[in-house]
């Protein structure tokens, strides 16, 4: 594939191209026939049996906040594949990343619309799983593998936490369909088990939306193409832990809980991102966190709750994604043509790209918040719903204002300057982009620029249902508007283009000087993630060294020692022992013969374990085997005692063959074969094994097995010896069974010795190699 | 009897134990033949014993006219015997391969597959 991909230049990224932007652009035609329906309010659920044995359904539900999802995920998808085909068409991989693509859109499509919780993890788990590759892509740089791994590791270890949870809350709802549990809000809030759930879902969703603390893995993930940066750290699949936040609002949601945990986290999150966003030069990390404030602001105002802040939630999720995939793909442009993100020598692009720069220029003058722009609403109404909240009022439009300054100065670094002044040096000489790069940051900034001058479409298709979804109620009136009156939400605005011009302008000492804040600062989290995978990496191999030590010993030690333990502790805790001994009833009757029998098998036993010499543990071993022959004999199992006489003769036969074979073997161990520990757990065993069989044999024995055999022997299978019968009759196939384990054995005892042949043979070959 | 076999029983599970923990695998081998030989006897007694009377049906008779031993363990136990020295000939066997392989008998020295950290 690679070599084809090499002789033959690909026009447009081939076959993989056009089919990879007609996938998503077919989802995204087809759902938009239900846009009406949805904005009307309507629910559409459908539903296939998937496992119905575990009650999991391939279940759909299609409200306003699925639908707007969903229109994101297949709309963006078709721009960024398209975008791709430029992009990566000539890269050799690029089927490969192709596939992981559609694999990533098809999992995120079905975790929003999913309505069974069990599929809604399988989807997430694929997401995290395609996020995984798309990191990596590039596999052959070491910081590529790095940022996929600890993705990987953070938001999978995170979707563990999630399934708990939903196993949880499936369990208190009684019902795995998001449909039912969505109604059951108040039974869930009541129940012991709510602050349990709301801890695994939120670990969930925050490592998912890399809210602080787990916040580091997602600029890291910019190592990936810049499609993806656009598509999966943008648009979509980071914003799934928002997603799974505002679904699960009606749920779980209008506690103090809820309230605090998303306030506190959000507005951490979003104030701590945009002071990072500023210290960077990197363009591409200057947007990857301003994404991460904007998952912030997200969350901060899915916590809020109000109407208001539900409304502004959904408005700044559809603004967020239109401008930042533009951004994104606009700066893979730039890096595309010159060679560099780097922003202190990007100057003056825009007479050299003037497509990009004006695509780029629509999406940043929507990022900065201004009129007439959809991103101007987003930003009145997050004011306005801070503004209006009742609790942690000033915390909320605080951390909002603080976002919306940093975000105008970042519009500034990553647009205005690079494009304009005079024309810097770049790695590569620039020029304009081919058609389908351009002119996918052109369609988002067109439309971030009519949603903003014709606000009712946005609201009436995807903010109103959106928000009935979220807040749970599908009678408030959802209304916006682009300009209604001079309010303190819209001076709040221009005190924030004051703030953020001057903050622009001072952009680069102010970079500086956090750079020096931050490299003081003794407490960073990307290293401190190394410092836990290695401290779990000395944990395992702590572990390994200590269960997996090598000597077999030591493995056996462990089994016999948990034997015994486990043994004595289900003894003690089944009072097992609770049974009466009659000893005089044992000792009645017992001959000379059983007296000798037993004396000698103990004795050989005690002779094998404790000799030195090899010889009196060979003739005890012996006297052990007959001994047990004849205790067969005694208690009228003549067949049982012939086979154990048979194979005890050819143990002594075998074992002293091999001692002639091996003449210098010695089985003494040293001057001191004492080990203590080693017979305590032996004593241990051998206690144990006696009272487990005191026990059974205290209990009623059940006879039905050999009362049928008793009663069919002869007349069923014309044997007179049940033993026999049962062994080649009743029980044949087990006794074949047992001839194929001889069989076995011989042929490999056979092949192990045959082997020695070949290595003798073989070895003078390899000393001359 | 059933008292005095237990007792017993637990003498040669301990023994054997005692012997498969050793370094050297020969005697981890005697260890083994002990346990098999003690295993089958706990099979047999909890079928309860019955002397003098093995399970046959007389000549003439559909089924035994009196109560004789107990049929199903000796069925077992035979199983398990053949099963125990197949698995004795391959240890045996593997013993002795090993040895000319590696030239000693203690466990702890055959590691040929794993060997120690500081060796590598």
């Amino acid at each position: 594939m690679a070599e084809a991909a090499g002789s033959v230049p690909r026009v447009a990224g081939g076959p993989a191209g056009w089919i990879s932007v007609l996938i998503p652009a077919a989802i995204f035609a087809y759902l938009v026939q239900f846009v009406p329906r949805v904005g009307s309010g309507e629910v559409i659920l459908w539903a296939y049996d998937w496992v119905p044995a575990l009650g999991i359904r391939l279940s759909i539900l299609l409200d306003g906040l699925s639908l707007t999802f969903a229109l994101l995920i297949s709309g963006i998808g078709a721009l960024v594949t398209l975008y791709s085909t430029r992009y990566l068409g000539n890269h050799p991989e690029y089927p490969r990343f192709v596939l992981y693509l559609l694999a990533f859109m098809a999992g995120m499509l079905g975790l929003v619309l999913a309505d069974n919780l069990i599929a809604l993890f399988v989807f997430w788990e694929i997401t995290t799983i395609s996020s995984y590759l798309l990191i990596g892509f590039n596999s052959d740089e070491e910081k590529s593998r790095r940022s996929a791994l600890q993705a990987l590791l953070l938001t999978g270890t995170g979707g563990l936490a999630l399934l708990a949870g939903m196993i949880m809350l499936g369990n208190v709802a009684g019902s795995f369909e998001l449909s039912v549990i969505l109604t059951q809000g108040d039974l869930i809030r009541a129940h012991p088990l709510y602050v349990p759930i709301v801890i695994l879902f939120l670990a969930g969703a925050f490592t998912k939306s890399a809210q602080f603390p787990f916040h580091f893995w997602l600029p890291n993930a910019m190592a990936a193409p810049t499609p993806v940066s656009a598509y999966l750290h943008s648009a979509t699949m980071v914003k799934a832990g928002v997603f799974l936040m505002a679904r699960m609002n009606p749920a779980l949601g209008s506690t103090d809980l809820w309230f605090w945990a998303l306030v506190i986290a959000g507005g951490f999150t979003t104030v701590f991102a945009s002071i990072l966003a500023i210290r960077q030069t990197d363009i591409k990390q200057v947007l990857a966190y301003t994404t991460l404030m904007a998952l912030g602001a997200l969350t901060l105002f899915i916590g809020a709750g109000t109407a208001d802040a539900i409304k502004a939630m959904m408005l700044f999720l559809v603004v967020h994604s239109l401008y930042k995939a533009a951004l994104f793909l606009m700066i893979g442009i730039v890096d595309h043509e010159t060679g560099t993100r780097e922003a202190p020598i990007l100057r003056g692009l825009g007479r050299k790209m003037p497509i990009t720069f004006l695509g780029g220029a629509l999406a940043a003058i929507s990022m900065a918040g201004i009129p007439p722009f959809f991103g101007f609403i987003g930003k009145e109404f997050l004011y306005k719903a801070g503004l209006e909240m009742e609790v942690a009022m000033i915390w909320i439009t605080g951390t909002i204002f603080a976002a919306s300054v940093l975000m105008f100065a970042a519009a500034g670094i990553a647009v205005l300057r690079p494009f304009t002044g005079p024309l810097a040096e770049t790695p590569k000489p620039p020029h304009e982009g081919p058609w389908p790069m351009w002119i996918c940051p052109l369609i988002l900034g067109v439309l971030s620029l009519g949603f903003g001058l014709f606000p009712d479409y946005a609201e009436t298709w995807l903010i109103a249902p959106g928000t009935w979804a979220v807040y749970g109620d599908y009678s408030y009136e959802v209304d916006i508007y682009l300009f209604e009156e001079v309010n303190a939400a819209f001076i709040l605005s221009l005190i924030t283009f004051a703030v953020g011009a001057f903050v622009y302008a001072f952009h680069r000492p102010l970079r500086d000087w956090l750079g020096r804040v931050f490299a003081a600062n003794p407490i960073k989290f990307d290293p401190g993630w190394d410092q836990v995978l290695d401290g779990l990496k000395a944990l395992a191999h702590w572990q390994t060294r200590h269960l997996q030590s090598g000597v077999l010993q030591r493995y056996l030690f462990t089994i016999f020692a948990t034997l015994g333990v486990l043994a004595a502790f289900t003894i003690w805790s089944r009072e097992a022992l609770a049974f009466q001994l009659d000893l005089a009833e044992e000792l009645d009757g017992l001959l000379f013969k059983h007296w000798a029998v037993l004396l000698f098998i103990t004795a050989g036993a005690l002779l094998t374990a404790l000799t030195s010499s090899r010889m009196t543990a060979i003739a005890s071993l012996g006297v052990v085997g007959i001994g047990v022959a004849l205790i067969f004999i005694m208690f009228s199992a003549p067949d049982v005692a012939i086979t154990q006489l048979l194979v005890e003769t050819l143990v002594v036969v075998l074992v002293a063959v091999a001692m002639l074979k091996l003449p210098h073997l010695e089985i003494r161990e040293g001057h001191r074969d004492w080990r203590p520990w080693h017979a305590a757990v032996s004593v241990l065993v051998g206690v144990v094994s006696t009272l487990i069989l005191i026990a059974v044999l205290q209990g009623d024995i059940d006879r039905r097995l050999t009362d049928y055999f008793e009663m069919a022997s002869w007349p069923e299978a014309y044997g007179r010896n049940i033993v026999n019968v049962i062994l080649v009759d009743f029980r044949a196939l087990d006794t074949f069974g047992e001839i194929a384990v001889v069989v076995i054995a011989a042929l490999a005892a056979y092949a192990l010795l045959r082997g020695t042949h070949y290595a003798r043979r073989k070895a003078p070959e390899e000393d001359e190699a | 009897m059933e008292l005095l076999i237990s007792i017993m029983v637990g003498v040669m599970f301990a023994t054997g134990t005692y012997l498969m923990l050793a370094r050297n695998v020969l005697r981890f081998i005697f260890g083994l033949i002990l346990i098999s030989n003690a295993a089958n006897l706990v099979i047999f007694v909890a079928g309860r014993l019955t002397a003098e009377s093995p399970p046959l049906i007389p000549d003439g008779a559909d089924f035994p006219a009196e109560v004789v031993a107990n049929a199903l363990p000796q069925a077992l136990v035979l199983t398990a015997i053949v099963i125990g020295f197949g698995l004795f000939a391959f240890a045996l066997t593997l013993v002795y391969r090993g040895y000319q392989s590696m030239g000693t008998l203690m466990s702890d020295q055959m590691r040929l597959a794993e060997p120690r950290e500081e060796d590598q």
